[in-house]
C-alpha cells in the first residue's frame, strides 16, 4: 500500500481553488432552493449591489432568511470539522468526536441550564448578557465534558477507546436527564428554546450568531494552524513530543479549551449537529494526510461544504416541513461510525 | 574530539519510588561522550525509570541534581534541550497514515532549518538507517522493524546538525529487529559515539552489550551492581549473582571482547 490509499493529490492552490468553488456553487443552490425556489439568475443579483431591483419579498427571503443560513452553515460546518480533527488528534485516535464523546452533550447541558436559569433571573440582568449567557455556558459544559473524558481515557500508551466512549455515554445520559429535568421545570417559551437542542437545526440563523461563529472560526484556524506541528508531534504520544520539545501540557489544554469554545459556540446556536467532526477529517486526511498543518484547512473547507449540504437536503426533503439537520448528519454519520468501530474492533 | 571523557550527563542522589515500591536508590552516575554506555540489568531493575530520569520524561526528585554537558538543567532553554538530546522510545502510538518520509519530518520541529536544508537532513538520516526505499510507504503498513528503523531515523533528525553535544538514548532499540538490523542499529550507534555522541542503549542481550558497548552498567535492585568494560563488568559471578544464572564466558574466536553462555 502507498500513496494510492489518498487520493491522488493536489496542490495545496488547485485544492483550495477547486473547494472554494464548490463551496460557491453549493451557497449559490443553497439559496436557490427552499419551499419558494428563486431562480438561479436572482439568486446571484441577490448577492450583488443590484440586489435592491429584485422584488420585495425576493430580497427578504434571500437576505432575512437563506443567506444568514447558507452562512451559518458554513461556518458552523467548519468549526464542528476543525474541532473534531483537533479532538481526534489530541487523543491520538479517529473516534474520537464532539457529540460521540459527550461533549456536545455537555455543552447542551450548560446551554439549557443558561436558558432556564437567565430566563428566570432576565427582569435582573442586561439583553446582551442574556445573550451571551447561553454560549458561556455552553463552553463550561463542553470544557468540563471534554477534561473529565480526556483524563479517564487517557494514559502514556494513548487513548483507551472503551473508556472514551463509555465516558461519552455517560455523559450523554446525564446530560439527557438534565436537559430533561429542565424541560419538565421550564414554561412555554423556555420549551421551544430548548426543543432545538434535542436534533439540531440552523433555522434560528441571525447575523449576531453568524458574527459569533465567524470569530470563534476564525480565532479556532489562527491557533489550531499555529499549533498544527507540535499537534503532529503529539501524535507520536505524549513523551515523544516533549522529547521534540513540545510543552505538551501547555498544548492540551489549550487545545481542550478551544474544542470546547468552538463546541460550546455551535451548540448554543444550533444544537447538537453529531457526525461532522467524525466524517470530515476521516475524508480531509485521504485528501491532505493526516498533517494537521493541511488537514485542519481543508477540513474547514469540507465541513463547511457537507452542513450546507445536508441543510440543504434538510429544507427540501420533506417541504413544505423541515427536518432537523442533526437526523441528516447522523443518517449520513452513525453508519460511518461503526464502520470506524468495526474496524478497530482489535484495537480495544 | 573534543568531548573527550567529558561528562555528558550527571546525576547525583536520584531516588524514585512508584507507590511504596522503591525503585532507584540514591544512585549516582556520569555518562560521558564518545562512548556507547550500555544499561542492562534483569526485568524491572530500574533500567527504563533510570533513562526517564535522565531523558527528564519523569521529573527528577528536587534534591537530585541533574546536569547536561557540566550545565544544570535548569540553565538549558527548551527551546534548545531536544536538539542535544534525543530518545528512542521503546515503542510509539502513531495510528495515523502518514507516510514514513513525513514520520521521519516529525523530527525537524526543534530544528529551524530552510525547505533545502530539511530535505537534505531528512534525506541523509533516512539512508543512515536504510529506510530510504520506504519513503512514500505508509507508516501503519509497516513491520515492527521497519517502524522502529523510522523512528531512529526521525530522532537522528532531531539532533543539531553541527552534532556538538548530542546525547542519544536508545530503549531497547534492537528488541523488533532481525539480526542483521540489530547489529547495523548497534554498529550505528557505535558509528555516533565516535563522532562524538555520548549514546546509552538500554539492552537485554549481553552479548550485543558486550560487543557494542565500551562501558556496561548493570542495575539491579534500583541500584548499580558493575560498572566498566565489558571485560571488566561482565564476570561470571556479577551475573550470576544479578541474573540468577550461570554461565560460560569466553574471547570471541576473531574480536576482542566477551562472548557469554548460559551454562
Amino acid at each position: 500500500m502507498t500513496l494510492a490509499m489518498r487520493i491522488k493529490q493536489l496542490s495545496a492552490m488547485q485544492f483550495t481553488a477547486l473547494s472554494l468553488c464548490l463551496l460557491f456553487f453549493t451557497a449559490t443552490a443553497s439559496i436557490v432552493v427552499g419551499p419558494m425556489t428563486i431562480p438561479v439568475f436572482d439568486s446571484f443579483q441577490g448577492l450583488t449591489p443590484w440586489a435592491s431591483e429584485l422584488p420585495q419579498h425576493i430580497q427578504m427571503v434571500i437576505h432575512q432568511i437563506r443567506l444568514p443560513r447558507t452562512l451559518l452553515c458554513m461556518l458552523i460546518g467548519a468549526i464542528l470539522a476543525v474541532s473534531g480533527a483537533v479532538m481526534q488528534g489530541l487523543f491520538r485516535n479517529p473516534l474520537a468526536e464532539p457529540g460521540i464523546i459527550g461533549v456536545s452533550a455537555g455543552a447542551a447541558l450548560g446551554a439549557a441550564l443558561a436558558i432556564v436559569l437567565f430566563a428566570q433571573l432576565s427582569f435582573a440582568v442586561p439583553a446582551f448578557m442574556n445573550l451571551a449567557a447561553v454560549p458561556l455556558f455552553a463552553f463550561i459544559g463542553g470544557a468540563l465534558t471534554t477534561l473529565l473524558v480526556y483524563y479517564m481515557g487517557t494514559s502514556q500508551y494513548g487513548t483507551s477507546v472503551t473508556v472514551m466512549l463509555l465516558a461519552g455515554v455517560a455523559i450523554s445520559a446525564l446530560s439527557g436527564a438534565g436537559i430533561g429535568y429542565l424541560n419538565f421545570i421550564a414554561d412555554d417559551q423556555m420549551l421551544r428554546d430548548l426543543s432545538l437542542w434535542s436534533m439540531g437545526s440552523l433555522a434560528g440563523a441571525s447575523w449576531s450568531s453568524i458574527i459569533l461563529s465567524a470569530v470563534a472560526l476564525i480565532i479556532l484556524l489562527v491557533v489550531f494552524i499555529r499549533r498544527a506541528s507540535s499537534l503532529n508531534a503529539l501524535l507520536l504520544g505524549e513523551a515523544e513530543a516533549g522529547h521534540l520539545g513540545v510543552d505538551t501540557q501547555k498544548l492540551k489544554t489549550t487545545l481542550i479549551l478551544l474544542c470546547a469554545m468552538g463546541v460550546g459556540v455551535t451548540v448554543s446556536i444550533a444544537g447538537m449537529i453529531g457526525f461532522i467532526g467524525l466524517i470530515i477529517p476521516h475524508l480531509g486526511r485521504l485528501i491532505s494526510g493526516p498533517d494537521h498543518r493541511h488537514l485542519i484547512p481543508v477540513s474547514a473547507l469540507l465541513g463547511a461544504l457537507l452542513l450546507t449540504l445536508a441543510d440543504m437536503f434538510a429544507r427540501v426533503a420533506v417541504t413544505p416541513a423541515e427536518l432537523p439537520v442533526g437526523i441528516v448528519t447522523a443518517i449520513l454519520g452513525a453508519p460511518f461510525f461503526l464502520y470506524l468501530l468495526f474496524q478497530q474492533r482489535g484495537k480495544m | 574530539m573534543a568531548n573527550l571523557e567529558k561528562n555528558a550527563i550527571s546525576i547525583q542522589n536520584l531516588s524514585l519510588s512508584l507507590g511504596n515500591k522503591q525503585i532507584l536508590n540514591n544512585l549516582s552516575v556520569e555518562i560521558k561522550s564518545n562512548q556507547v554506555t550500555a544499561l542492562l540489568g534483569p526485568n524491572g531493575a530500574g533500567k527504563s525509570s533510570l533513562l526517564k530520569c535522565l531523558s527528564r520524561e519523569l521529573s527528577v526528585p528536587k534534591n537530585t541534581q541533574l546536569k547536561y554537558f557540566e550545565h544544570s538543567i535548569t540553565d538549558w532553554p527548551k527551546n534548545l534541550l531536544p536538539q542535544h538530546l534525543a530518545v528512542l522510545a521503546q515503542q510509539s502510538s502513531l495510528t495515523f497514515a502518514f507516510t514514513v518520509q513525513e514520520v521521519i519530518e516529525l523530527g525537524l520541529l526543534p530544528l529551524n532549518l530552510s525547505t533545502k536544508q530539511a530535505k537534505k537532513v531528512v534525506r541523509e538520516n533516512m539512508v543512515k538507517v536504510g529506510v530510504e526505499n520506504l519513503a512514500d510507504r505508509l507508516y501503519p503498513t509497516l513491520s515492527g522493524g521497519e517502524k522502529q528503523r523510522v523512528h531512529l531515523a526521525r530522532v537522528l533528525t532531531q539532533l543539531n546538525q553541527s552534532k556538538d553535544k548530542t546525547i542519544l538514548m536508545l530503549d531497547e532499540p534492537t528488541s523488533a529487529l532481525d539480526l542483521a538490523h540489530q547489529h547495523n542499529t548497534l554498529k550505528l550507534a557505535k558509528q555516533l559515539a565516535y563522532e562524538g555522541a555520548a549514546v546509552i542503549i538500554v539492552l537485554h542481550d549481553l552479548n550485543l552489550a558486550a560487543q557494542y558497548a565500551d562501558r556496561v552498567l548493570v542495575l539491579a535492585d534500583g541500584e548499580i551492581k558493575a560498572d566498566g568494560t565489558p571485560w571488566n563488568a561482565l564476570t561470571s559471578n556479577m551475573i550470576e549473582k544479578v541474573y540468577g544464572q550461570k554461565t560460560l564466558i569466553e574471547k570471541h574466536p576473531i574480536s576482542d571482547y566477551p562472548v557469554i553462555h548460559a551454562a
